[in-house]
């Protein structure tokens, strides 16, 4: 089986690996480098579980190549945290009862990520709109909608 | 089973490898082919696209446009100069398929998606295949035959007067949802009578349409509720909706007219 070598910047480190030629960011992500912070889902890009952060932008790592994201930055849930300080979007998510079986929550909270980068005090509307390619099965959403403005707001708190 | 990426520098030769090898694919955003390849489709062992920063190009100079098949949904979205066309490609999934999604590559979604490719349907767009203007509703009518494997360049159409785009997708969840049906009109009016009518619907057959009864029935006529009565009383002419897990093709039929009329009396 032909394999590609790869080379990006995932969470602010290099990394560069061999993966199978064809092979998914997804797959080249969890098997590879063991980054499972990005949950496998559809798998057909319609729940966004596998959403992560390229280059700024939000994408679907299960739609996306791996060989395609060659000198890429790539952000993903798995390397928010600062050791055990959480991203304010973890702590709001965990503070707001965001998540229960988790599963949606990387997803998520890249796809909120990704918003509050470019639009630090989103309206409620942004907010859903930002979220709408994931799809949460547990929460009815609410308390995740409330968990990203409460996030926003902490951080034009602590910009203050 | 792996699968190769083979990426060319122009489309000219993505177009040659394509022809040479009958089990490779062309990837645009890979929102569609890498979904079939995670469902397990062996009808192809090979990606094959192309790295031309033209494909990525928007140009709109005297009244015209031209954007190339590369260029994303988000990409569409962030251009003034076609902002009436960004309802239409904010209709396409979620911000992380925008970014992706590619305007050649909704030409070949089917449907129920493919939403956008119903506003190029109203705008009468012309496709450049392999240097060749082929009008978009060819181009669709040959899709799965003598377009199965072609590769678009670029999409042109005229830009439409101030205010005489209209869009509408209707679904059941908002903000992103599976079309039950899409709506794009370009309605054109002097003194008060419409002078020039396209619609097109998505969603109400195997791929996006023109209703040419509608457009007949609006010329001449006033956009009000009774102008608009007999083009709505056609609107389902020519039709013939699917069935699938969004609606039945009794529901599509029903509800457009309402929606068709809401859209023609928007403001």
């Amino acid at each position: 089986m032909t394999k590609v070598p790869v080379q990006f910047v995932l969470n602010g480190e290099e990394k560069a690996e061999f993966v199978e030629s064809g092979a998914t960011l997804l797959r080249a992500l969890r098997e590879k480098i063991g980054d499972t912070s990005v949950k496998a889902g559809c798998q057909q890009g319609t729940c966004g579980s596998c959403a992560v952060v390229v280059d700024g932008e939000l994408r679907l790592s299960c739609l996306t190549l791996a060989e395609r994201c060659g000198g890429c930055s790539i952000e993903t849930t798995g390397g928010l945290a600062h050791g055990e300080v959480l991203h304010p979007l973890q702590r709001a998510f965990n503070e707001g009862f965001a998540t229960q079986c988790g599963f949606c929550t990387p997803g998520m909270i890249m796809a909120a990520k990704a918003l509050l980068d470019r639009n630090p005090q989103p309206s409620r509307e942004d907010v859903v709109e930002a979220i709408s390619g994931n799809i949460c099965r547990c929460t009815g959403y609410e308390p995740i909608i409330q968990a990203i403005l409460a996030a926003a707001r902490a951080n034009s708190l602590s910009a203050a | 089973m792996g699968l190769a990426l083979k990426t060319y520098p122009t489309l000219t030769a993505a177009g040659e490898a394509l022809a040479a090898q009958a089990t490779a694919r062309y990837i645009g955003g890979g929102t569609l082919v890498v979904r079939d390849a995670n469902e397990g489709d062996l009808r192809f062992d090979t990606y094959v696209s192309a790295s031309d920063p033209e494909l990525s190009a928007i140009a709109v100079t005297d009244g015209q446009a031209t954007i190339g098949a590369g260029v994303t949904m988000a990409g569409i979205v962030r251009e003034p100069a076609l902002g009436f066309l960004a309802p239409a490609a904010k209709a396409v999934g979620g911000p992380a398929i925008r970014n992706m999604a590619t305007v050649g590559g909704n030409l070949f979604a089917p449907t129920p998606y493919g939403d956008f490719t119903v506003a190029l349907v109203a705008l009468d767009a012309s496709l450049d295949i392999e240097g060749a203007a082929v009008p978009v509703t060819d181009f669709l009518t040959g899709r799965e035959t003598i377009y199965a494997r072609a590769l678009v360049r670029a999409v042109s159409f005229r830009l439409p007067a101030e205010g005489s785009f209209r869009f509408a997708k209707v679904s059941r969840i908002r903000p992103k949802g599976l079309s039950i049906v899409t709506i794009a009109a370009v309605v054109e009016e002097r003194s008060g009578a419409i002078t020039s009518a396209r619609i097109a619907y998505g969603c109400m057959a195997d791929r996006p349409i023109r209703a040419p009864a509608v457009e007949r029935a609006l010329i001449g006529k006033a956009r009000t509720k009774d102008g608009i009565a007999a083009a709505l009383a056609v609107a389902t002419e020519g039709t013939s909706p699917p069935t699938d897990a969004i609606a039945s093709a009794w529901y599509r039929s029903e509800v457009l007219p309402v929606h068709l009329g809401r859209l023609l009396l928007s403001p």
